[in-house]
This record gives C-alpha cells, sequence and structure tokens, in this order.
C-alpha cells in the first residue's frame, strides 16, 4: 500500500479554491438546515403523537405535556408568597348578577340544618362542624376579580372565615404540616386539591355568603371555597369533606388534561 | 371586550355591527380545535419556555456576534422604510441602498424581539397575575394585558404571512443566502474605457 495517505508525507494543505469554498460552506449549512428541519418536524410529531399519561391523580393530557406542567409548577411555586395579595375592590364594584357556571357536585337542593362539615383529621379523628360553628368565628369579607380558566372574569363579593382562622381555631397545624389539603362535595361528583401555601394564603375563604347574603344553591351553599390565588376550576362549591394529606388528593379538571396546580 | 375563547366573546364591534369574531367557526375546523382547551393550555405552558429561551440565545447571539449592528434600525431607517415599502409595492421604481437588511426589515426584525419581550411579559401578567402584580399592573391590568397579548399573537401571525411571502418573492437565490449566509453572484467586469477587447486570463471572474 501506498503511504500517500500518511501523514508524514503529506504535501502542505492547497487552500481551498473558491468553488470549494462554496460548495463547501452549501454543504454544511443545507445539512445544518435540513437536519434542525427534521428534528424539529420530528420532535413535533413526537410530541403531538406521544401517549396520554397514566391515569394517576392526574390524566388526560399527553405524558410528555403533563410533566412539563408539573415541572413548570415546580418552577412557578418559587415565586409564590403569601405577601402577594389578590388585588381587592369596593364592594360597590362587584357583580350583582354573579356568573354561575356548573353545578357538578351541588346539584339539586341540600338540607342545610342536616348539613356537617367532616374534617379528617391526621391522626383519623373526623371533626364535624355546623355552619353555626363556622359563623361563630370572625368573618372576612373579599371583593375581588374571580378568574375562570375559560377566559372570563368578575369582580365579585363573598364572605366567610379565613381558612387560616378555621385552621387555628380547630388547632390543625399539625394537619397544615401536610403538603396538600383535598376538598370534596357530599356526593364526591366534585373534587379538588390545593397545596398548602395556598390553602394557608391569608385571603382564602371558606365563604357562606355571597353579596352579604346566604349563598344560594347554585353558588354552593352552605358553604364554598374562595380561594383566590386559584382559577375557578379550584374554588369548590357546596363542601361535605376537607382532608390532609402528603400526597396529591383527587382533583376533577386535573383528570381531564388541566394543569393540577392551576395557580394565579 | 374580554377574550373567552370558549365561547367566541372577543370579537371587533362597531356601532353595534359585528365585523370579526375571534374565531369563525372554519378556523376551529380547518385546525380541529374546538373544546380543546386544557390540551391547548398544556401545549402553551410547554412552548412558552422554548419561545422564551429561544429569543434570549438569539438576542445573546445578535449581539456576542455583532450583528445588531445589521439589525437595529438607524435614524434614516424610519424614513427610508417607506420607500422601500413603495417600491415592494411596485409604486417606486429605486429602493434605497442597504446593506444585509434594508430599513423596513431593520425596523421589522426589531419591532419583532420588542413584540416578544411583549409577549413575555404580557403573558406572565396573565398567567400569574397575583404573584407577577407589578407586571399585569405595568401593562395596564388583567384585561389590557390579554388584549394586548393576544394582539402581539395576531401580529406574529402577520408577521410571519408577509415574510414567507417576501420570501417567496425573492426567488430561490435569495432562500439559499437566507440558510448559506451568502449569495454567489457571477459578474464580469465590464472595462471602464473600451479601447481593446481585454487580454486573455486565466482567472474566473468570481466574486
Amino acid at each position: 500500500m501506498k503511504k500517500i495517505f500518511s501523514k508524514k508525507q503529506k504535501a502542505p494543505k492547497k487552500p481551498l479554491t473558491i468553488e470549494q469554498k462554496i460548495s463547501r460552506r452549501n454543504f454544511l449549512s443545507f445539512g445544518t438546515f435540513i437536519v434542525a428541519g427534521s428534528v424539529a418536524y420530528g420532535g413535533w410529531k413526537w410530541l403531538y403523537n406521544s401517549p396520554e399519561e397514566a391515569r394517576t391523580v392526574t390524566a388526560g393530557a399527553r405524558a410528555p405535556l403533563r410533566r412539563a406542567l408539573n415541572k413548570t409548577e415546580l418552577a412557578f411555586r418559587r415565586v409564590f408568597s403569601n405577601n402577594n395579595l389578590v388585588k381587592t375592590y369596593p364592594k360597590e364594584m362587584a357583580a350583582k348578577n354573579v356568573r354561575h357556571n356548573s353545578d357538578i357536585g351541588s346539584e339539586g337542593k341540600i338540607d342545610i340544618d342536616a348539613w356537617k362539615l367532616q374534617v379528617k383529621k391526621h391522626s383519623g379523628e373526623v371533626l364535624q362542624i355546623s355552619l353555626d360553628d363556622i359563623k361563630a368565628l370572625p368573618k372576612t369579607d373579599i371583593v375581588y376579580d374571580f378568574k375562570c380558566v375559560e377566559g372570563w372574569d368578575q369582580i365579585s363579593h363573598w364572605g366567610g372565615v379565613k381558612f387560616i382562622d378555621f385552621i387555628n381555631h380547630y388547632k390543625l397545624d399539625a394537619e397544615t404540616q401536610l403538603q396538600y389539603v383535598g376538598l370534596a362535595t357530599p356526593d364526591e361528583e366534585y373534587y379538588v386539591g390545593i397545596d398548602m401555601p395556598s390553602a394557608m394564603h391569608p385571603q382564602t375563604l371558606l365563604a357562606y355568603e355571597v353579596n352579604e347574603g346566604p349563598l344560594p344553591p347554585k353558588h354552593g351553599a352552605p358553604l364554598r371555597l374562595i380561594i383566590p390565588v386559584k382559577y375557578g376550576i379550584k374554588n369548590l362549591k357546596r363542601i361535605g369533606t376537607i382532608s390532609f394529606s402528603d400526597n396529591r388528593p383527587p382533583d376533577y379538571w386535573a383528570e381531564q388534561g388541566y394543569d393540577y396546580y392551576s395557580g394565579l | 371586550m374580554l377574550i373567552y375563547w370558549a365561547n367566541d366573546e372577543y370579537r371587533i364591534t362597531l356601532f353595534g355591527h359585528t365585523f370579526f369574531s375571534f374565531f369563525p367557526d372554519w378556523f376551529y375546523n380547518a385546525l380541529h380545535i374546538p373544546h380543546r382547551l386544557s390540551e391547548g393550555m398544556a401545549f402553551h405552558f410547554l412552548f412558552m419556555w422554548f419561545f422564551t429561551l429561544n429569543g434570549i440565545f438569539y438576542v445573546l447571539y445578535t449581539i456576542l456576534s455583532g450583528e445588531w449592528r445589521e439589525l437595529l434600525p438607524q435614524k434614516k431607517s424610519f424614513k427610508e422604510a417607506w420607500l422601500v415599502l413603495l417600491h415592494d409595492l411596485h409604486i417606486r421604481k429605486m429602493a434605497p441602498p442597504q446593506n444585509k437588511y434594508n430599513a423596513a426589515q431593520r425596523i421589522a426584525y426589531t419591532a419583532i424581539i420588542v413584540m416578544g419581550i411583549g409577549s413575555v411579559i404580557t403573558g406572565l401578567a396573565i398567567y400569574k397575575p397575583v404573584q407577577f402584580y407589578y407586571l399585569t399592573w405595568l401593562c395596564g391590568g388583567y384585561h389590557f394585558a390579554r388584549i394586548l397579548h393576544f394582539a402581539l399573537t395576531i401580529g406574529y401571525v402577520l408577521f410571519f404571512v408577509i415574510h414567507v411571502v417576501q420570501v417567496m418573492l425573492a426567488g430561490w437565490n435569495n432562500f439559499c443566502s437566507v440558510i448559506s449566509g451568502f449569495e454567489v453572484v457571477n459578474e464580469v467586469p465590464k472595462p471602464i474605457i473600451d479601447i481593446t477587447p481585454p487580454p486573455p486570463s486565466d482567472e474566473k471572474n468570481i466574486q
């Protein structure tokens, strides 16, 4: 074999001709363009055709998109602060006709006298709390812009007990060391999970009034959650049970492809 | 006005007559997207990262490479951009002299960066109006931030359409130069004074 290709005998490199330079650069740039374009197109196809996530506490989204939602939640949780308060308005600005979107879990009438809020403590003990007990606690009003994940929003006026006051009164401090609060309607048709920092936000209410009158059935009589740091889907109507957990409690809309966090 | 794309409440209405509603049924049908809000949001919250990072890397590149000098509008660009527009519309014969990009391109390519920054800011103002309340305030409130965010998106669509049409009009060689960064022009230099035929030369005239 000739040694012509060995390094030793290689002649000094000839400078490339202009044609060679042109074709070389074209080869590199068009090659890069085609590879990058194919990767982008293939990546999109992969994402679009990716399988739906395995059904856990969340469901209904493509698996990679659910991972992205959960990672995004972690990133934005870092900027959450109880010092960031929801903007409030004078009560004259509150809508007289409060928008009503859905009745899942709160259809029909409810016997308010027979109703009891069940609080499931970590020890297994279940507190049974009547509406009068709750009304005996200090009342807080809030007039704020209620925001729906579908895009509409409305300034509305709610009254009730601050969740944090409720926790303190019933000495649930041990429970608040856990990471999540779960709420469900009495029939368990609708249920939400709330991360503890959002639940303990000073503007989170267990509300029994709208526009200074008792909640009508369509707005979640006798007691509903008003959590201004979340979209409307988390503001559960007609609370039946409250529980605490270190795992994400089931969440109605997170099972239908929505972000579990849904925080504002 | 309100953007409620589950119910199409966002529309252009003047004197009680609706000229256009965002979006008409044919739009949803063509793209097969009715009633897929959760899906759309999931895509949105992944691609926001991608677009934002892409924008940051692009701006860093233009700064570090010095390309920004070709892209930022100059004082004369705003005046010249009209002449470029008139030229592109075949109303004027001559276009103003340019470097890599003409005056209209300089404005467009810088505006798109400003728009991108605007989309990130208005997007965060809508996405986390409580945590980023100062951004929401800066954008003129939740509603106005939504309108801006939406208007910017329509702006990208217009930019995209005009851009693609311009690339098609500019032809294949121009498209190749977009990718390779150069365009080959073969010019036979004309003698300034035509006395005798030029002496034969071995060199090829490639410039």
